[in-house]
């Protein structure tokens, strides 16, 4: 921020003043090292939220669908650890694959994760989406979502039972507390 | 005034079992047209089964639709089992007879749970998974998978039945057939599942018959059309069992069908376990089967699927041509939708059992 511009308060409107606000405070607060001491105290505090409130996205796409289905059902009942689909991706944390990505399924997928908000995790769930799979050499299906979007956690099978699914959570939990990243006044 | 404007459902709805698009143009809240988009799970099956043997198609045509797939793996290996021109041992007719029907009940399971949601009772989910699970473990007991099941050979079963695996079937049909009127209380004696199903989608017999709908679905509409009485495999013959048709062809007359299928299904396992003769599952089958062409249909849990199978003497097939039932009935779901309201999409699309693994395939 330029902090010459800041007798033209005057003349700003509100929304670029309270930008302008913003912007100094955060740029203090990183200049002098009080956000990376804040964060340093903060950071299990934000870790422990979020690893407990993993909200994946809504978004069955193949076989690996009804493993997800039967996962929330009683017997296994993810919801005990905090799995609650949200169908919208603004509202989720994690986008969960479970299924071949076609071709013409890839940029709308791309647009889906580039939607959700900042702390996001991908989990890709099934062969069909850690390496392509059963699928290997037909035309249409991306061998593996990793070669567009990140993934953070694989999850092997055709199909994974429920428990391997849970399993994988619990693995994304883990990587979530050891991460241990404060957001003090991040987007 | 009214001014018409075009509403997206998909890829990623919550409406859509899997991924395909669909478009309506609403006119106010009502429907004046709609346009479902497919492909978004195109993988190239027919063709990429033409670069694999026999046996190799095996669990390829297991993941067609993942719903039942049981049913697929099977249309398959009869298809198959025609162009090789061999018999199946009884005993392998009997287990397989059985585990259509078991893959029937859990399929229709998984619909009723996935319309629950839908039409927004979360309990309706959790009570037919629960049930669902129960013919789950029976196949795992089986052959070790709880979906995907690989089961079914170009000549038989894989393996025989587990030890004491009819007494666990009796045990699960004991407890699962009473829990169906269950089932049925959860969605009847509620008034929204009814207000959201009743005279919705309505489709009478002509069109549905023209339209080329199948399965439950045109049963419902009052045409009495199943392909395990009029165009009977396996021991489907030998069988005594009704086929369950409605006349109202709505929404609700759908869910009736499928309630009342699951009954039968009962029924049917019940004979088979009784009639089960001893003998071989598998006889042995050459690598390569003679030049012909062999179809094979099935009445699968969402209609009629169908396998045309051309060999040319090698390991490997010429061509496989699928017919999927459901993506007949999805090309038809414009007629059900049209003059209804934007908020019974669910409801309809829902009701029809969407599987777009073979609708795309």
């Amino acid at each position: 921020m330029d902090i010459d511009l800041s007798y033209q308060a005057m003349t700003m409107t509100a929304k670029q003043f309270g930008e302008m606000t913003q912007n100094f405070i955060r740029e203090t607060a990183v200049a002098t090292g009080a956000k990376k001491a804040i964060d340093k105290l903060t950071a299990p505090i934000w870790s422990w939220g979020q690893r407990n409130a993993i909200y994946p996205l809504h978004f069955g796409i193949a076989c690996c669908a009804l493993e997800m289905a039967a996962a929330s059902a009683p017997r296994w009942d993810a919801e005990r650890l905090g799995l609650i689909y949200r169908s919208s991706p603004r509202q989720s944390d994690v986008l969960l694959l479970n299924g071949w990505i076609s071709a013409k399924m890839r940029p709308t997928l791309r647009r889906l994760y580039e939607q959700m908000p900042a702390p996001k995790w991908v989990v890709a769930m099934g062969e069909c989406s850690v390496s392509g799979g059963p699928w290997y050499d037909a035309y249409n299906v991306i061998q593996g979502v990793d070669t567009f979007i990140p993934v953070d956690i694989y999850i092997p099978g055709c199909p994974p039972r429920p428990d391997a699914m849970i399993d994988g959570f619990l693995k994304l939990n883990r990587k979530i507390t050891a991460e241990n990243r404060g957001r003090f006044l991040d987007d | 005034m009214s001014e018409e404007m075009w509403i997206n459902m998909g890829p990623q709805h919550p409406m859509t079992h899997g991924l395909w698009n669909l478009r309506v143009r609403v006119d106010g809240e009502t429907m004046t047209a709609a346009e479902p988009i497919v492909g978004y799970l195109h993988r190239g099956w027919e063709k990429m089964v033409e670069n694999r043997t026999y046996p190799q198609i095996i669990p390829l045509a297991d993941r067609l639709c993942y719903g039942s797939s049981f049913t697929w793996s099977h249309l398959y290996c009869l298809a198959a089992e025609r162009v090789f021109n061999i018999e199946v041992p009884e005993r392998a007719q009997y287990i397989r007879t059985a585990c259509i029907e078991m893959q029937r009940i859990s399929s229709h399971l998984m619909w009723l749970a996935a319309v629950g949601t839908d039409l927004g009772s979360y309990t309706i989910l959790l009570y037919g998974m629960r049930e669902r699970e129960l013919f789950l473990d029976l196949m795992v007991e089986l052959c070790g998978a709880r979906m995907t099941y690989n089961y079914v050979r170009i000549g038989g079963v894989r393996n025989d039945t587990p030890p004491d695996f009819e007494r666990n079937v009796t045990r699960v049909l004991d407890t699962f057939e009473p829990r169906i009127r269950d089932l049925e209380a959860l969605c009847d004696e509620c008034e929204t599942f009814r207000m959201r199903t009743i005279d919705i989608g309505k489709i009478n017999a002509a069109d549905a018959m023209n339209l080329g709908l199948t399965g439950p679905s045109m049963r419902a509409s009052g045409i009495d059309l199943d392909l395990r009485r009029h165009d009977p495999y396996e021991i489907y013959d030998e069988l005594d069992f009704d086929v369950c048709t409605h006349t109202d062809g709505d929404c609700y007359a759908r869910y009736r069908v499928r309630m009342d299928e699951m009954r039968e299904s009962v029924k049917i396992i019940r004979q088979c376990l009784e009639k089960m003769p001893k003998g071989p599952t598998r006889v042995k089958v050459p690598r390569c089967p003679p030049k012909g062409t062999a179809v094979a249909r099935v009445e699968d849990p969402r209609g009629e699927s169908l396998m045309y199978m051309v060999s040319d003497g090698t390991d490997k097939p010429y061509r496989l041509k699928v017919r999927s039932p459901n993506y007949v009935n999805l090309s038809a779901s414009p007629a059900m939708l049209l003059g209804n309201k934007i908020s019974d999409v669910p409801a309809i699309m829902g009701v029809l059992d969407m599987c777009i693994g073979e609708t795309d395939r």
